[in-house]
């Protein structure tokens, strides 16, 4: 148990009404300390994306309880979660998803402008070098390569100091080398920032860069031994 | 901002042909404002430079040609002179004539016909004012168009002489026609088809057009009862435009010209902006997942579509006044700077309201789309 990290208990995700319904999450019971870095796997349509859903602060859950550092996630208001998002949780996912009219430093100046976080957000540039793109910071995304683009939008979701740090299939659309490249990136910030990640993927191949690897299947999950 | 003028800088090409649709629909409205304001002069610069606030034209009189049926006794006038709150009365003439200048030149005029000491009697800027028999004082424009004080004109068919014998300093029209001042009793003779030599029948010198009515500063007359009294039907000055030949039916049709040119502008920029808006779909959604609230959202997306709107309607604007500028003498165009004030403030206003109806659909971007196969 932790009261640093992300903590879900009993968590089940019902989505449709009637005998129409879909149980995304069945039971979902998931510990991330600080520093951890979690992977889960699972065929499409496990329930992957729901639990980072759910994990973010995205979708409440139909039952069970969501807290990071003890701060509930399930709160009833758009607005409190996604207070508690940009405050909390920093998003990585696929193809990186950056702003196409903004240059890498700009992609990651952009979340330190929602709002009250301003003296807490690190240096874009000190950022951007931490992740091996000082040289390229006033490129566009058209103008990076997909493990440059993932590089940025992981300095993105770094940049407010997040207690959560969760990762969409990073690697969906690289090549084996910057495959790992991204993945070890991932596990030395992870460290590096004493931050709980969980990374979502499809990737066997990457799994030895994390500390701990879960499969999903049909909604529930089960640590890989 | 810091994401709308990076978009604005990225996306140059959209932005610019969508805001050379507005500057050009901005030039559009400067110059179809000039043309209103243009025929406005024309048609009623004569009426508006008359110092008195309403005409007491003949009861039951058709609104619209006021002017030209209307036949009011002469008595009316001392009947409004004794209203309260009324500063002054004076009986007024009107005539729309053809005429040949001594050189033979065919000319229209319309002619206004005021005692000569009264405060209708205009002032001049060249030659001298109202008193000589049959001298007339005419517009600036008939001056333009190259009358001359002590040129000699004579009225058509009754081939009445008349002299220039001053001219006025500002555009004096009336119906598209310069204005000539002459003393009443002539254009009574005029009006009544007398010809030079001729005996003046019976009355001739009671009737006139319309009483006009100057009130007290600051006050207003009560039209009702003076107009009970007189037996007369009183229309305000500014009423009164409507008199003007092809006055309402010139000005209601570029009014909506104007309104259609605002309404296409609003439209287009509310497409662009829900077109654009669909485009950024999948950011919308990263930007929210990520925490972005949605009021910074809303906020950057009308500030955009403000900026936008300022530069396309201020060169728009721009262009129109310099291309305004350089319209020939021929054609009715007054550029006037409130006039212009309004029509951009409209555009950007309207603009914005478009642009907003499209910016709105940011808040119902959802989040969670941002993840997964959902995309």
């Amino acid at each position: 148990m932790t009261d640093t990290g992300l903590v879900m208990r009993g968590v089940t995700l019902r989505f449709g009404d009637g005998d129409d319904t879909v149980l995304a999450l069945d039971g979902v019971d998931l510990t991330v300390a600080p520093g951890q870095f979690v992977a889960v796997v699972g065929p499409s349509g496990a329930g992957k994306s729901s639990l980072l859903a759910v994990a973010g602060g995205l979708t409440v859950p139909t039952s069970g309880s969501v807290t990071l550092a003890g701060q509930d996630m399930t709160v009833p208001s758009a607005r409190a979660r996604a207070a508690l998002r940009r405050e909390s949780v920093g998003f990585v996912f696929q193809s990186g998803n950056l702003i196409p009219a903004l240059t890498a430093v700009d992609q990651i100046r952009l979340p330190a402008r929602f709002g009250g976080l301003g003296s807490r957000a690190r240096d874009a540039v000190a950022l951007l070098d931490e992740v091996g793109m000082a040289q390229k910071a006033n490129r566009r995304p058209h103008q990076l390569s997909g493990g440059e683009r993932q590089r940025v939008g992981i300095a993105r979701a770094l940049v407010n100091r997040p207690r959560l740090l969760l990762v969409d299939e990073p690697t969906a659309a690289l090549d084996r080398t910057r495959s790992h490249e991204v993945v070890e990136l991932l596990a030395r910030e992870t460290k590096e920032n004493d931050v709980a990640t969980v990374m979502v993927t499809h990737d066997h191949d990457v799994l030895r860069h994390c500390t701990t690897v879960y499969e999903m299947i049909d909604g529930r999950l089960m640590p890989v031994p | 901002m810091f994401l709308a003028v990076r978009e604005l800088r990225f996306a140059k090409a959209r932005f610019g042909l969508m805001g050379a649709v507005v500057a050009l629909i901005a030039v559009l409205v400067v110059l179809l404002s000039g043309l209103s304001s243009g025929l406005v002069n024309d048609g009623v610069s004569g009426l508006q430079r008359i110092p008195a606030t309403s005409f007491a034209f003949a009861d039951g009189v058709q609104h619209d040609a006021a002017f030209s049926r209307s036949v009011v006794d002469i008595s009316a006038v001392d009947s409004w002179k004794a209203q309260p709150r009324v500063a002054d009365a004076a009986p007024f003439g009107n005539a729309l004539i053809n005429a040949r200048s001594g050189s033979g030149v065919e000319i229209d005029l319309a002619l206004f016909g005021v005692p000569t000491d009264s405060f209708l009697a205009p002032p001049v800027d060249e030659g001298s004012r109202l008193g000589a028999a049959n001298g007339i004082v005419v517009s600036r424009t008939a001056i333009d168009a190259g009358l001359r004080v002590g040129d000699t004109v004579t009225v058509d068919r009754i081939g009445t002489r008349l002299t220039v014998v001053g001219a006025m300093a500002d555009q004096h029209t009336f119906g598209h026609v310069d204005v000539a001042y002459l003393p009443l009793p002539v254009w009574q003779e005029i009006k009544a088809g007398v010809r030079p030599g001729e005996s003046v029948p019976d009355g001739t010198y009671d009737e006139i057009t319309a009483v006009a009515v100057r009130s007290v500063d600051g006050a207003e007359v009560d039209l009702a009862a003076g107009d009970r009294a007189a037996g007369t039907e009183s229309l305000t000055r500014t009423e009164s435009f409507g008199a003007s030949p092809g006055y309402t039916a010139e000005t209601s049709t570029l009014r909506l010209i104007e309104w259609f040119l605002y309404a296409i502008s609003a439209l287009v920029v509310g497409a662009f902006f829900t077109v654009w808006t669909i485009q950024r779909r999948a950011e919308i959604a990263v930007l929210r997942a990520m925490g972005a609230p949605t009021g910074y959202l809303l906020r950057d997306g009308l500030a955009q579509a403000l900026a936008l709107l300022l530069l396309a309607v201020g060169a728009g604007v721009a262009v129109g006044t310099a291309a305004g500028s350089l319209v020939g003498g021929g054609i009715p165009f007054a550029l006037s700077a409130p006039a212009i004030a309004v029509a951009a403030l409209l555009l950007l206003v309207l603009g914005l309201a478009g642009a907003a109806v499209a910016i709105v659909r940011i808040a119902a971007v959802d989040p969670l789309t941002a993840l997964g196969a959902n995309r």
